[in-house]
């Protein structure tokens, strides 16, 4: 009975449980060291259990709907509201499931890598209850069917994530930072909720269904639409508003880095959200010219981020500009879907395949994007520098931290067997059908990339072991168990791809273009 | 004035706050005014969406007593309500940051505020 009632609220205490472990913080945290651990594990735990549940229950059967205070949790239309849901909806539908599983796995790394790396600082309590808004700020974005409801868990994750950023003050540097990123959310922020405002003056509703259902494209709704999307644009961290990326990645503590990855991508799902789901159809006479939108915007992330990551000296600095050049593979990948959604014959034969390997991208991303932030993180642990140039000869007393770099650069730079590989030859393979030039751009980056991590691999890794460093050894186990989790998924998801495309991200693409579905599954109907 | 010309006013005003709050932001180099740029947009908004609520001759949604006539939807005066709370969080955040960075620099001029760049 309890296996039921749990099945049952899953939507619900997917953000109940991470805000009831962050706001019992700062109790348990008087009751000492061990308790406070205790809680932050069983917090990490139960979250991610909840988060991989609900994602199986989505893929097994279907879409999940959670209706906030009615009855019935399904019912999203009350018998007296006259057809309109009027209480806040959580629709999880395949794509929100597939950004589900990313936050649970990338949360319960880095909460485990934190309990160790975290533990020299003060002021724990406060850290561990914005790491759990966090998390329940990304999990709220993604799996929300309300468009206000949206705007709120993005100031969650918005406002606790300014907050990490700035948690070790670091001569203010890193409140600078929090500055930046705190300031440009706000700003972002307040025009999603005027496109709010200008979508519920018109329609009435609040709901995504619905308003997708009444949308008429007049010109408001066209101002709505850039309101929304240039924002959560910034918030992906996109060139040419990607500034704020290298700051805020670069001064914020490592596991936090890792999962701010992941708050960047739910600002990812919200665009593809708004753009296939609330628009989708309106824009039809122009597909392409927002497909590419999207490519364009792709195409220069990817190669703005990799050419200023390469000269840079702080490690964790040349990771972010990175995290800019991956996020645009799968703005490429997504946009060349975007782009050919009014061809069934090309969507058929290379668009799904496009956006299945920008979706795919997404997960593995966030996936070894984090493992190699956390690898930085140990690099700076121990060393107590991110200097390249200082770093040298660790490879001789961490070599599990090694190895875990290694598995992560040799992801991302797109070598076989690993999982960036996967995903990259399917956009390389899918986007060649649709302009071999694209293609070409994104194997180029590709190489640049792993040139870059040669490099950082040689600097931090190689050579003979330095005076400097003769107290060095190898992190501690709770570090070392995070940075696996996630290698383990980069070794997985690279040496059997098959699985995870058939069976989580092909799912997630249906789910993308089937806005009828996403409509119904609210109103009824098809 | 005529009725149509009043029920836009609030609209006008909207607009105004949002230019002012925008020029304050860009052109300013104290950090604090920047804040308060900031903070004025989001009046500015605040108000967009409750003036997008207003009926004329509506009735507010209190079942005592109530006097015959269409009743307003609440649901933005909600959504103004929850901005609001939303809002007061971000200032107060934002404004720690720029009292920690002048505990740090000394300054709150953001031309002088610059370790971060490449």
């Amino acid at each position: 009975m309890m296996d039921t009632f749990v099945m049952r609220h899953l939507p619900a205490l997917l953000i109940a449980v991470p805000l009831f472990a962050a706001f019992l913080m700062p109790i348990v945290g008087n009751a000492g060291r061990v308790a406070r651990n205790a809680w932050v594990l069983l917090g990490a735990l139960a979250t991610s259990a909840v988060g991989l549940a609900l994602a199986w229950k989505v893929l097994a059967t279907g879409t999940v709907l959670y209706v906030f205070g009615a009855a019935a949790a399904h019912l999203p239309l009350p018998m007296d509201s006259g057809g309109i849901p009027i209480r806040i909806v959580f629709q999880v539908d395949a794509l929100s499931a597939l950004m589900v599983v990313i936050a649970s796995l990338s949360s319960l790394g880095i909460t485990i890598y934190s309990l160790a790396a975290e533990s020299r600082q003060s002021g724990l309590e406060t850290f561990y209850a914005m790491l759990f808004l966090l998390v329940a700020g990304v999990l709220g974005m993604v799996s929300t069917g309300d468009l206000f409801n949206f705007f709120v868990f993005l100031e969650i994750s918005s406002l606790a994530g300014a907050a990490l950023v700035a948690y070790r003050v670091d001569n203010g540097v890193a409140v600078e930072a929090g500055l930046k990123y705190a300031l440009l959310s706000t700003l972002g922020a307040l025009a999603v909720l005027t496109a709010i405002g200008i979508l519920v003056g018109q329609y009435d509703a609040l709901n995504l269904a619905t308003l997708a259902s009444r949308l008429q494209f007049t010109t408001l709704d066209k101002i709505a639409l850039v309101l929304l999307a240039v924002p959560l644009a910034m918030k992906c961290g996109a060139v040419p508003m990607h500034f704020w990326t290298p700051d805020a990645y670069t001064t914020a503590p490592s596991s936090v880095t890792a999962f701010l990855v992941v708050s960047s991508q739910a600002s990812l799902y919200g665009l593809f959200r708004i753009l296939f789901t609330l628009y989708g159809h309106l824009l039809q006479f122009s597909w392409a010219t927002f497909g590419w939108f999207l490519i364009v915007v792709g195409v220069l992330s990817m190669f703005v981020g990799v050419t200023m990551a390469i000269p840079q000296k702080d490690v964790k600095r040349l990771m972010a500009y990175h995290a800019v050049s991956q996020t645009g593979y799968m703005l490429l990948g997504v946009g060349v879907g975007l782009a050919v959604l009014g061809n069934a014959d090309a969507l058929a034969t290379y668009g799904r395949t496009a956006m299945a390997g920008g979706l795919f991208h997404i997960i593995n991303h966030a996936m070894y994007k984090g493992l190699l932030f956390l690898t930085a993180g140990a690099v700076f642990y121990r060393a107590g520098t991110r200097n390249l140039n200082k770093l040298g000869g660790l490879g001789h007393d961490m070599p599990w931290t090694m190895v875990f770099f290694m598995i992560g650069a040799l992801a991302i730079a797109g070598v076989p067997p690993f999982n960036g590989f996967a995903s990259k030859l399917l956009i390389y393979e899918s986007v060649f059908r649709f302009s071999p030039f694209l293609s070409i751009v994104a194997m180029i980056v590709s190489i640049l990339t792993l040139a870059s991590f040669v490099k950082v691999f040689h600097s931090m890794f190689l050579g003979p072991r330095r005076a400097e460093f003769a107290a060095v050894r190898e992190v501690p186990a709770p570090m070392l168990a995070g940075m696996a989790l996630l290698a383990v998924f980069v070794v997985a998801a690279g040496l059997a791809p098959r699985p995870f495309v058939d069976h989580l991200i092909q799912p997630a693409v249906d789910a993308l273009v089937d806005r009828a579905g996403y409509i119904a599954a609210i109103l009824g109907g098809s | 004035m005529s009725s149509r010309l009043l029920l836009a006013m609030p609209y006008f005003t909207v607009v105004v706050l949002i230019v002012l709050g925008l020029a304050v932001m860009l052109s300013k180099r104290n950090l604090v005014k920047i804040l308060m740029g900031l903070s004025l947009m989001e009046s500015a908004v605040n108000l967009f969406l409750v003036a997008t609520g207003y009926r004329h001759d509506g009735v507010a949604p209190i079942y005592t007593n109530v006097p015959a006539g269409p009743m307003v939807l609440p649901t933005v005066q909600a959504l103004t309500l929850t901005s609001i709370v939303i809002g007061v969080a971000t200032s107060a955040m934002l404004l720690s940051f720029a009292m920690v960075i002048y505990k740090k620099y000394g300054t709150t001029d953001i031309q002088k505020i610059k370790k971060l760049k490449g």
